[in-house]
């Protein structure tokens, strides 16, 4: 007791010890890093919510919110209000069009490639196993102008640029995805459930439907909620591959964000946002029920987190 | 143990590579054939009338003219020259940037997150599941110099006393700030995510061993964390880094000057430009040898790391 009270008095009183602790070493006690990662947080998102406050603005302008309405809104949806230009309905309906057609075909090729990849041991899987990580890092730029190349040269008889060239483009860059998450998972079941199967009579192909296919299901339905976001948010490839008629909404704010426009570029963007950000929701819940159920411990979200290559 | 029938192994041995192969083969006609495509309009010709381009589909046929000539442009002091040291410029200051902002922000979700981690971590993951062109956008709006309806941002300064007008940040020597905080905005996620996994992997024992070992806080950071996590910030740095090189619309989108163009823009106008294709797929295979490095980098230092986690 007086030894401690010895010490206080010779340093001086509680609060000034604390901040010349701070003072040695600010990075010792977390104050000073939590500060900075709030900061963090606040500057990545805020410019996000005054766009989105901007969609609802009640004045014409993009830069002053002067009220709330959903005027702009109505130029989107309501082919009556004064607002209104189909073009924005256009690149919503053409977004989620090529997100909904590449989700089940990125989705089956990349679960069969990654069983194929996982299960096979043979020597053209550590080359198929580069070829597929290749595409998570090539410059999307460089994808879209090979793309483009090879639709308007080599296979300009059957690919027309539009609709079509997008879907195979998309289909492209989010096959990789779709691996990443199912192979993780495909890790941590093992083979032993569907060596058990086989031993006890069942084809490769019966063990993969009545086994695997049903224990790989959470990943299955999460990668095609991350494909949907993926493609949804695209901008560089769907921009490559369309020439008239084809705008997607990044198109959209790619050629509007700099002229003089309205809100309702901003209500686009509100909607691909929301649209995109539901469908990641819904990829970690899954993921969060199915590790619930396994009983494993920690959150989806850190997993989530832990999402790389 | 029951010995599987022939018949069994010999449709298991071809069953899981037949799985993989059509996915292969979408990689390979839509993924590695669209580089030969690169390559053969690059060292082919164009066409005189249309000035379409007519790519060389024969590597014997290929004819080096307009490569070396773009190589020389990009060697000497050509106008890709130009755009190629601005690029190299603005990406060594956005990716210095990400990191210095980006490791405090990693390293207290992993330390000190708390009960507060999986919050913190959904703030920090929403931006990378936004589009970057919406989030390019709300800077945009924000930016704004419009003398009758200003951006916050021009408000907040014209309300001090520094400022009488507003600032028009995409142009003048400002422009190439304005674009260098697109970038770092737009591509941090990308490097916090990485980086935090690899923070918070970091067995919290050896931090403990180091602290019974008598290091300081501030030693046990320089002398165990940080090198531990080395790793994560080299695989954060490649994984902003690629994008970066190949980006053109955060120019366009925050600034849109002559002067704030990048390599991506130059490739991006040549491509769409009829006659100039050959250059714009020279530029494309110079720029894609480049990255080629910093990829290859990536992809084996990950896969070396994969390796070790399953170990």
């Amino acid at each position: 007791m007086t030894a401690r009270t010895a010490t206080v008095e010779a340093v001086g009183s509680p609060k000034a010890v604390r901040i010349r602790t701070f003072l040695a070493n600010p990075w010792g006690k977390p104050r000073f890093l939590a500060g900075f990662a709030w900061l963090y947080i606040l500057w990545s998102l805020a410019p996000v919510i005054i766009a989105v406050q901007i969609s609802f603005n009640a004045g014409r302008s993009r830069s002053i919110f002067q009220g709330f309405s959903l005027q702009w809104y109505q130029g989107i949806f309501d082919s009556t209000s004064e607002n209104f230009d189909a073009s924005l309905l256009e690149a919503l309906g053409q977004s989620l069009k090529l997100a909904i057609i590449t989700m089940p075909i990125a989705t089956i090729l990349g679960v069969t490639l990654a069983i194929g990849l996982a299960r096979w041991r043979g020597r053209g899987s550590g080359a198929g196993n580069t070829l597929m990580l290749f595409p998570l890092v090539t410059p999307e730029l460089v994808m879209g102008t090979g793309l483009f190349l090879i639709f308007t040269n080599l296979f300009d008889g059957f690919v027309k640029l539009g609709t079509f060239a997008q879907v195979l483009g998309l289909v492209t860059f989010s096959i990789s995805y779709v691996v990443i998450v199912t192979r993780g998972r495909l890790f941590a079941i093992g083979r032993e459930t569907e060596e058990a199967a086989m031993d006890l009579g069942a084809s490769p192909a019966g063990a993969m439907f009545r086994v695997l296919i049903p224990l790989l299901a959470p990943a299955i339905f999460s990668s095609a909620f991350i494909v949907f976001a993926i493609t949804i948010d695209d901008f560089v490839i769907s921009q490559f591959l369309c020439i008239a008629g084809c705008q997607t909404i990044p198109m959209k704010i790619y050629a509007a964000a700099r002229n003089a426009g309205n809100p309702s570029l901003n209500g686009l963007a509100t909607i691909m946002m929301l649209t995109s950000l539901v469908a990641v929701v819904c990829a970690v819940l899954i993921l969060r029920r199915s590790n619930r159920k396994q009983g494993k411990s920690g959150s989806a979200v850190e997993d989530f987190a832990r999402f790389e290559i | 143990m029951p010995t599987p029938t022939g018949d069994v192994v010999g449709q298991r041995r071809w069953y899981y590579p037949a799985l993989a192969v059509p996915g292969l083969g979408w990689l390979i006609v839509l993924f590695l054939m669209p580089f030969f495509a690169i390559a053969a309009v690059a060292f082919g010709g164009v066409d005189a009338i249309f000035a379409a381009p007519a790519p060389a589909w024969n590597p014997l046929e290929w004819d080096f003219a307009t490569f070396g000539s773009v190589l020389r442009e990009l060697t000497g002091g050509g106008a890709a020259r130009i755009y190629f040291n601005r690029t190299i410029v603005y990406v060594a200051i956005s990716v210095s940037a990400c990191v210095l902002i980006g490791y405090p922000v990693a390293y207290y979700t992993a330390r000190h997150g708390g009960r507060l981690k999986v919050l913190l971590l959904s703030l920090m993951i929403a931006p990378f599941w936004m589009s970057y062109l919406m989030r390019m956008l709300a800077w945009v709006n924000l930016l704004a110099d419009r003398p009758d309806e200003p951006g916050l941002i021009n408000r907040i300064l014209t309300a001090t006393p520094f400022f009488q007008e507003p600032v028009n940040w995409a142009a003048g020597d400002v422009a190439h700030l304005t674009v260098i905080l697109g970038l770092v905005y737009g591509y941090i996620p990308f490097f916090i995510l990485p980086l935090y996994a690899s923070l918070d992997r970091i067995d919290g024992s050896q931090l403990e061993a180091a602290r019974d070992l008598g290091g300081a806080p501030r030693s046990t950071f320089w002398r165990v964390t940080l090198p531990l996590s080395r790793q994560g910030i080299l695989a954060g740095v490649v994984i902003v880094m690629l994008p970066m090189f190949g980006d053109y619309y955060t120019p366009d989108l925050m600034s849109a000057q002559n002067k704030t163009r990048m390599i991506g823009n130059r490739i991006n106008e040549l491509i769409h430009t009829s006659g100039k294709s050959p250059q714009g797929a020279s530029l494309t295979l110079l720029l894609s040898g480049f990255v080629a490095i910093l990829m290859i980098y990536y992809l084996v230092s990950v896969s070396r790391a994969a390796k070790e986690a399953r170990q």
